[in-house]
């Protein structure tokens, strides 16, 4: 275990640090202390190292992540993991807005709550919010699923494309276009699979599943009002 | 964009220490405002049937012992100035009105930047470290303060345009965000007898709400009013002579973090500027619900 102290290293030089490894390093365990809120903490890793951090994260925490995992222990700032390609982010406490934004692949859990937006334009990441989501949620999600354990905000899912929605506790309210869809055998195994994964232990019946009507992909003047 | 921070003692013997944590948290908020910085410190109460004033003018050589003199003697009560920088704390033995109606009609290029028996407010240009040199904020006791970094993106890096605002005495108001409807609000607080020293939008705000509170509404009631009047992206923190608020808009696009400990409530754009309090490792912490009113008061 590597362990760099941000009270006397930069985030620069840390981020530097795990940029330059190769494929092939065997420095494959680090343990950041001190992190004190700072912004873009172990951004752009793109191979499979282990980075914990300990304490709370500021802004864009482990963005663009490929491969690594990045494990906060404390709360994340804004957009946490956003633009994650592949690999697994994880925040013990609870997360700010627009967690996992973009997402294109790999694992977010959330062990807390997330704020608002949580998974907005969602490409193909997985999110599992062991807490709730604050309002516009999955908005513009296109593809992943969104698992809130606890409650979702308003506007759940608004203008939703491809990207399935699993809310075990109560919805505010939907957004446009999406809809509560039925959740079948197929479904509840899939869920299972990904609650697993994060290491959240529920009964992945008790969710209910949203997704999305599929009526604002092309412009219909007879859903203007939907707009 | 702008910084703001908050920090409010509910332990009486944290207050020796209010200036020292308040200075680290507005440093903290370098990144976000590194134009202008401002703060508003409730302390050192005066005598009852007193005030005192913060006023400012961009000549730090500015004759504020000539105009202290003067003042007394047109009001014939006892007036005590401190200057710091382009600063001065004018205490007058008399009623605030009389005091700042006086300086308003002998010195217009006077600014008055905040009055009461509490609140003292300092802002001025440069880097928050360099401003909280200037004014001493280190050394400063006290119950509460609020302050605000600011960079500014439409309007001009003026210590005129620096918050916190002030409308009321000893009530403060910074604000991160831009409010649409500020020109009709304006309008109509003039209609009722409101003044404006500024174009800010945050000035607004701020004599919205001491407006609000003029008409009997709580801290808490003003601010719940604000919710349905007041339009446009905001994360406000208020400060009054025994309470503290924080609110942000329904949408809540700008940033707010709280923590608090039984010791102390804190406020801040960022984490970042909480890191350093004593006791934050066993804080609570958590970002403030949108279009949620969240107000604390001195016991």
């Amino acid at each position: 275990m590597i362990t760099v102290d941000l009270a006397d290293t930069s985030v620069r030089a840390l981020n530097d640090r795990l940029h330059k490894l190769q494929p092939e390093t065997n420095e494959r365990a680090w343990h950041v202390i001190n992190p004190k809120g700072a912004h873009a903490l172990a951004c752009g890793l793109t191979i499979p190292i282990e980075v914990i951090i300990e304490g709370h994260a500021g802004y864009y925490c482990a963005g663009m992540n490929k491969e690594a995992t990045v494990i906060v222990n404390g709360h994340a700032g804004q957009g946490v993991a956003e633009n994650i390609m592949s690999g697994e982010v994880r925040v013990k406490g609870n997360a700010s807005q627009a967690a996992g934004a973009s997402g294109h692949g790999g694992l977010l859990v959330i062990e807390g709550d997330a704020s608002a937006r949580c998974g907005i334009s969602m490409k193909g990441v997985d999110i599992v919010v062991g807490g709730s989501v604050g309002h516009m949620s999955a908005f513009m999600a296109q593809a992943g699923s969104l698992v809130v354990c606890g409650d979702a905000g308003a506007s759940l899912g608004d203008s939703l494309y491809e990207a399935r929605l699993y809310v075990q506790g109560s919805v505010e309210s939907l957004g446009a276009d999406c809809v509560e869809k039925k959740m079948t055998p197929h479904h509840i195994a899939k869920l299972e699979r990904l609650l697993a994964r994060a290491g959240i232990k529920t009964d992945a019946r008790r969710f209910r599943r949203y997704g999305s009507a599929r009526r604002l992909y092309n412009f219909h003047v007879d859903h203007a009002d939907a707009y | 964009m702008c910084g703001i921070v908050g920090l409010f003692l509910k332990n009486p013997d944290l207050r020796p220490s209010l200036g020292r944590h308040i200075k680290v948290m507005l440093i903290g908020m370098t990144d976000r405002g590194p134009d202008s910085a401002g703060i508003a410190v409730y302390h050192q109460p005066v005598e009852r049937n007193s005030c005192k004033l913060t006023a400012f003018h961009a000549d730090p050589h500015h004759h504020w012992r000539e105009i202290g003199g003067q003042l007394a003697e047109a009001l014939a009560a006892e007036v005590d100035v401190e200057v710091k920088g382009n600063h001065a704390v004018i205490k007058v033995a008399a009623p605030d009105s009389g005091a700042r109606a006086w300086l308003k009609k002998n010195h217009p290029d006077v600014r008055i930047m905040g009055y009461g028996e509490l609140m003292e407010v300092y802002k001025d240009m440069g880097l928050p470290a360099d401003v909280v040199a200037r004014y001493g904020v280190d050394a400063m006791e006290g119950s509460h303060a609020i302050g605000h970094t600011r960079m500014a993106t439409e309007s001009a890096v003026t210590t005129e345009h620096s918050h916190p605002f002030t409308a009321a005495p000893d009530m403060c108001l910074v604000h991160n965000g831009s409010l649409s409807n500020h020109n009709n609000l304006r309008k109509w607080l003039r209609h009722h007898g409101h003044d404006f020293e500024t174009d800010n939008d945050s000035e607004v705000a701020a004599r919205y709400f001491a407006h609000r509170m003029g008409e009997g509404a709580t801290l808490a009631e003003a601010l719940e009013a604000g919710l349905s009047d007041l339009d446009g992206f905001y994360t406000f923190t208020m400060g009054t002579r025994d309470g503290f608020a924080v609110l942000r808009d329904g949408i809540a696009c700008k940033p707010a973090v709280l923590a608090e400990t039984d010791d102390w409530v804190a406020m801040a754009s960022e984490f970042r500027s909480l890191a350093n309090l004593p006791g934050v490792d066993q804080a609570a912490i958590w970002e403030p619900k949108p279009a949620v009113v969240y107000t604390w008061s001195l016991q």
